[in-house]
């Protein structure tokens, strides 16, 4: 086989690509900018976290079925691990995104960074809400009710039905959380692509190489 | 090289200061642990709300006379769900738009809920030996729709003075027809639990789509009661409420919070206007890189003076 070969072959070529963009050096670095030392960089990893600790309290709450929890004690108690981690998750996202926001993380090409953090964000909500409509309790049967009216008139409820319990359970627990993993996924990516956003330049008329 | 102006909220300046060790693994690391923990000690502390659902059973022992008003409100169609709309019915006008975007309607009814039979009819028809009331549904099958409205606005008009004397529903009704058996068998029926069993089997003995008894109870009085007494409406911001001192879904406030005010709060098609502004908000929220204006406010806000205060510190004393 000759070298222009395997040069061709598309394996050869998607690895010198990510090889190109993230050599491991960016993927897992050692260094970063002195400008990167403000409490507001906690938030981002904080919400990674906690988004580890609600899929693994899912995961267990997975295990033994949605009734599971209504009627054990260790159940409820990892229900309330879930909950919680759930508001510790949506308090770091929303801090990390209006840090971002006061940062305009999205200068320098960092702009799909910023649009897939916003989806994540919106993604989140989701995966939040059709958890509150599969909890089958007096919550979940009051939300959904209420929640019907809002949804339906945007003409998704014919599709998207928040009273078929399980419906939600199966967006809750495997369609939204894939979304916010791989969405979450590519975020990352693409902050060790293109490192955290430098400070704003004061001085006004900077000249940047195209 | 081609050179272009700096756009200050467009482009970011190349880093051309130092560099500081950074343990990524380590930090990844801190930050579970004390998640972990925080999770921890909030599920200890606080644990989480679990109010039972209700069922039509204790809907309808709790409350019979609403139960039975709410059954009569779902033959003659004058309830929520007998009169929705899309995705449910057809109900000319009951749809909401988005000014000239009838989306409710352009989808059509791909639920299809007709009260009278889903929520009466049928799981009457569903109770065995019952000869008086197999009897008093054959004589409502084959009354016209005139005659029936002529029974149902006698009990509609005589319900004012309805009463459960030992657990029947008792009520004085002249030219009512079979309205005050089937009326009275449903709410037997509901009482014993069986209307629960009937209303969610519709689709075989597998079912975990609960569509029908949710919008039978959902046009209760009984349901609103309750969802009052746990702050839960939608005066009370009760979408991003959950039962007790709970946070609840906080993160939905900007959501909850257009129904506090006009015109959402007092709009027929209050939810499409709030759903789409929440979609406008989101949009501009997604495309603020792009959007002229709206990505300078960052700079102009300044906040990121204080993020960044100790590179500035730097800067000033070089």
């Amino acid at each position: 086989m000759s070298t222009s070969e395997i040069d061709r072959q598309w394996t050869t070529r998607l690895r010198r690509r990510v090889e190109g963009k993230l050599p491991p050096e960016k993927l897992l670095p050692d260094t970063q900018p002195t400008y990167v030392s403000s409490w507001i960089y906690v938030f981002g990893i904080a919400t990674m976290c906690s988004l580890g600790v609600v899929i693994g309290t899912g995961c267990i709450l997975a295990l033994r079925g949605p009734q599971w929890w209504h009627g054990s004690d260790y159940g409820h108690f990892i229900n309330s691990m879930h909950l919680w981690s759930v508001e510790i998750f949506f308090f770091c996202m929303v801090i990390h995104l209006w840090g971002k926001f006061a940062m305009a993380a999205w200068r320098g090409g960092r702009a799909l960074t910023w649009m897939t953090g916003v989806v994540t964000f919106l993604v989140s909500i989701g995966a939040g809400f059709t958890g509150y409509v599969s909890q089958s309790n007096f919550d979940s049967q009051w939300i959904s009710t209420q929640a019907k009216d809002g949804i339906n008139s945007t003409g998704a409820g014919a599709y998207f039905n928040v009273l078929n319990m399980g419906q939600m359970l199966m967006w809750h627990i495997v369609l939204l959380p894939l979304g916010a993993i791989v969405l979450t996924g590519m975020h990352v990516l693409m902050v060790r692509i293109k490192g955290v956003v430098p400070p704003f330049e004061e001085e006004a008329e900077t000249e940047v190489a195209q | 090289m081609r050179k272009k102006s700096f756009r200050p909220d467009v482009d970011a300046p190349a880093w051309k200061g130092g560099y500081s060790p950074y343990d990524i693994i380590k930090e990844g690391t801190i930050a579970l642990v004390v998640i972990l923990v925080l999770t921890l000690i909030m599920a200890v502390v606080f644990g989480s709300p679990d109010e039972k659902a209700i069922t039509v059973k204790t809907w309808s022992n709790a409350d019979p006379i609403d139960f039975a008003t709410t059954a009569l409100s779902e033959l003659n169609g004058t309830s929520v769900s007998a009169a929705y709309g899309a995705p449910y019915n057809n109900t000319p006008g009951a749809s909401q738009t988005m000014g000239p975007l009838k989306l409710e309607q352009w989808v059509g009814v791909r639920i299809p809920i007709n009260s009278a039979k889903d929520f009466v009819i049928s799981p009457l028809k569903s109770l065995p030996d019952q000869p008086v009331l197999d009897q008093q549904l054959k004589t409502w099958s084959a009354a016209s729709t005139a005659t029936k409205n002529t029974w149902l606005k006698s009990y509609a008009k005589a319900s004012t003075n309805m009463k459960i004397v030992k657990g029947q529903v008792v009520i004085n009704a002249t030219n009512a027809g079979p309205v005050p058996v089937m009326i009275n068998d449903l709410t037997q029926m509901a009482r014993s639990g069986a209307l629960d069993q009937a209303l969610v089997t519709g689709h075989g003995f597998y079912t975990t789509d609960y569509t029908k008894p949710l919008l039978f109870l959902a046009d209760s009085q009984y349901l609103g009661d309750l969802a009052q007494k746990q702050h839960l409406t939608g005066e009370q911001w009760g979408m991003m409420n959950e039962t007790g001192s709970y946070p609840g879904q906080a993160w939905l406030w900007l959501y909850t919070f257009w129904y506090q005010i006009p015109p959402f709060n007092s709009s027929s098609s209050g939810d499409a206007l709030v759903f789409a502004t929440m979609g406008v908000l989101s949009l501009l929220l997604l495309f603020v890189p792009f959007i002229p204006g709206l990505r300078s406010v960052p700079r102009k806000l300044k906040i990121y003076r204080l993020i960044w205060r100790e590179h500035y510190r730097e800067i000033e004393k070089v």
